[in-house]
């Protein structure tokens, strides 16, 4: 399993733009990823469900992986959040 | 026998095809048991994956003919499509409770909605909507109920509906849809907007023309005089074929003058701009030889939406606005909100008279962090390209230094940041009311420019709403009473060695051009769709000759006096 911390830098937070980025990178992986924030976790190839957390600037969010391609997982959804300017 | 309705003409031109009814089908959803569960699972995989298909050609069309920008939406709504939380839940309901895929799907697509119209955030709520337009679709197929799309449409038709959607809208080719006409609707609706844009003949606001008995008969529509024929006749449609070919023709000698600085029959140049609302809108401007955007109006980037633009997002749109307009004069209005156009997120509470109320620079200079965020994003845009700023609905001399220091007090502080700012940007005001008309001598001393919105100054000087049909009468732009204030305007902006210009309807009007043009005023800011007639107008009228008719025309006594005098002496071009 691999994991990593972010913080959302991005002022409007995660939005549905930046969130249809970030589902479709998760969706080219095999492995689980999951999407943590305020004690909820969810599925990051779900956009409703990470939309569903309403993210805001400055918060603090944890990505998770688990499965066989679960490094090259978190290393493409940091490349996603650095270019989409949402944080790192 | 054919029928005639009125609406309101949305985009100008004539179109004759056979009517399409764009119908919104009422979905009816009962739940079943099943037996085969699998072929149930197949069936709701099927009409998952047609919905994804158009979709996908939705977005397609709509990125070529709208955009990225636009077309994003789209590929919001195809997640939604794949989205393993929605299609699992629905699957595991059709499986473990053996009941027909339409209802399971109907149970879990409202549990979404409801779950996103319940959470805090406005933004969020709105998404509800998105995931009803995506699930409406997906049921549909599974009931087999056909959903007129305008991405269907084969042959050449007029498309009839009640309002046509953002996404309706997205799907429309031109290739087929030859025009189209709407129950709804008003000159800046959303449809009304993209049929100007799309140049294809409009009429909206007709009450009823999907109630007619209209399937499959033929339709003319005239978005010239906001017209709509049903079952036209053969005279009618031979009558209408030859007003369509002499507005193509002339369409045609318009388009010639794209390229042409705007020259009058005695060689005098004025400049003619354009009114936009987005950075979109600079295509428009450019097909239509534009020499420059009159008018932008930017409340659009704080409308439509539940919290303010961030300086970021103002900054890309003023930056991308400049740089598509190449060098050439951009005059950006900052924050004209208030009286009708309300920004529900700012709360701010209702007014007796919203028009004399609290608005645009009021509130401005009011809220100061609203306004010195906007005038931070245009300073920082001002590098790439020729850059004015303007404040709207001055009313003092006060306002306007008020407004002024606060803008050179931001220009400071970028500066001190190490941000790169122009250092020759105009300042200058809209002249809305008419003690600043009154004024003008004094305010031209400290402006580098005046821009007359008519709409408002028209409205403020006779008293009178023009939204109120019993005094809809009084809205009178060719009164003596309004071309004397717009005349000291241009007077007072000359002796002090400025400019004048015009960003209300006014500017683009046959009518009003001749007499402007003789008041001397220098830039006419219009719809970019006005601005080849009335180019094609300037070569035959001479400035000199109309300035010797101004004092004639400002001792004449009405409305209707100034309009049969233009007429009878002056060139105007038929629309």
């Amino acid at each position: 399993m691999a994991e990593k911390n972010f913080t959302v830098t991005s002022e409007s937070g995660i939005h549905a733009r930046p969130a249809t980025a970030l589902v479709n990178k998760a969706g080219q992986y095999s492995s689980d990823v999951t999407l943590e924030y305020n004690g909820k976790s969810v599925n990051l190839k779900s956009i409703m469900g990470v939309m569903s957390l309403g993210i805001q600037q400055n918060s603090e969010i944890t990505i998770k992986a688990e499965g066989s391609d679960a490094d090259e997982a978190i290393s493409g959804l940091t490349e996603v959040m650095e270019t989409e300017g949402l944080g790192n | 026998m054919s029928k005639q309705l009125t609406g309101i003409g949305a985009s100008a031109g004539i179109a004759i095809a056979k009517a399409f009814v764009l119908e919104n089908p009422a979905l009816e959803i009962e739940e079943k048991a099943i037996n085969d569960v699998d072929a149930e699972i197949d069936r709701f995989n099927g009409a998952v994956s047609i919905a994804k298909e158009e979709l996908e050609a939705i977005k397609n069309h709509a990125n070529e003919q709208l955009g990225e920008d636009k077309a994003a939406i789209f590929a919001a709504h195809l997640l939604v499509l794949s989205d393993p939380e929605l299609l699992n839940a629905v699957k595991d309901k059709v499986t473990n409770e053996k009941v027909n895929a339409e209802s399971a799907m109907n149970e879990v697509s409202n549990m979404f909605i409801s779950m996103f119209e319940n959470m805090d955030n406005e933004y969020m709520k709105e998404r509800a909507a998105d995931i009803r337009d995506v699930s409406k679709r997906v049921l549909a197929h599974l009931l087999g109920v056909t959903f007129t799309t305008p991405a269907s449409i084969t042959e050449e038709v007029i498309v009839l509906a009640e309002d046509l959607t953002p996404s309706d809208t997205a799907q429309l080719n031109k290739q087929f849809v030859k025009g189209f006409a709407t129950d709804i609707g008003g000159r800046t609706s959303h449809s009304a907007i993209m049929a100007r844009s799309m140049e294809i003949p409009a009429v909206v606001g007709t009450k009823t023309v999907t109630s007619e008995d209209i399937e499959g008969k033929t339709v003319i529509i005239d978005g010239i005089d906001g017209k709509v024929i049903i079952g036209a006749s053969e005279e009618e449609v031979a009558s209408y074929t030859k007003k369509q070919e002499e507005f193509e023709t002339k369409k045609q000698e318009w388009a010639k003058l794209v390229n042409d600085p705007t020259t009058t029959k005695d060689g005098k140049h004025v400049e003619l701009a354009a009114n936009i609302g987005t950075p979109e809108d600079v295509k428009g401007v450019l097909e239509n030889g534009g020499e420059g955007v009159g008018l932008y109006r930017t409340e659009f980037l704080y409308m439509g939406r539940n919290e303010l633009p961030t300086e970021e997002e103002q900054f890309k749109a003023y930056k991308e606005v400049l740089e598509k307009m190449d060098g050439k004069p951009v005059v950006i209005r900052t924050l004209d909100i208030g009286g009708d156009k309300e920004l529900p997120y700012l709360n701010l509470p209702k007014e007796m008279n919203p028009f004399l109320g609290f608005r645009a620079i009021r509130l401005c200079l009011e809220e100061t962090e609203i306004f010195r965020t906007q005038l931070r994003a245009l300073l920082r845009a001002s590098v790439y390209g020729n850059l004015k700023v303007m404040f709207p609905m001055i009313a003092s001399v006060d306002e306007f230094r008020q407004a002024k220091a606060i803008l050179l007090d931001v220009k400071e502080e970028l500066t001190s940041e190490g941000v790169d700012v122009s250092d020759d940007m105009e300042i200058g005001m809209m002249v809305e009311i008419p003690a600043t008309a009154a004024m003008a001598d004094v305010f031209a001393k400290e402006v580098d420019f005046f821009s007359v919105g008519t709409n408002d100054l028209i409205q403020y000087t006779m008293a009178a709403d023009r939204m109120n049909e019993k005094v809809s009468y009084l809205y009178q732009p060719y009164n003596p009473a309004i071309l004397r204030l717009v005349k000291m305007v241009i007077d007072a902006a000359h002796k002090e060695g400025k400019w004048a210009g015009m960003c209300g309807e006014m500017a683009g009007d046959q009518v009003a051009i001749p007499i402007l043009l003789g008041l001397g005023l220098d830039e006419f800011s219009m719809s970019a769709t006005s601005i080849l007639p009335a180019r094609s107008q300037m070569t035959k009228l001479s400035k000199e000759e109309i300035s010797s008719h101004i004092d004639h025309i400002l001792s004449l006594a009405t409305n209707q006096e100034v309009i049969d005098y233009v007429q009878e002496h002056f060139a105007t071009e038929e629309l």
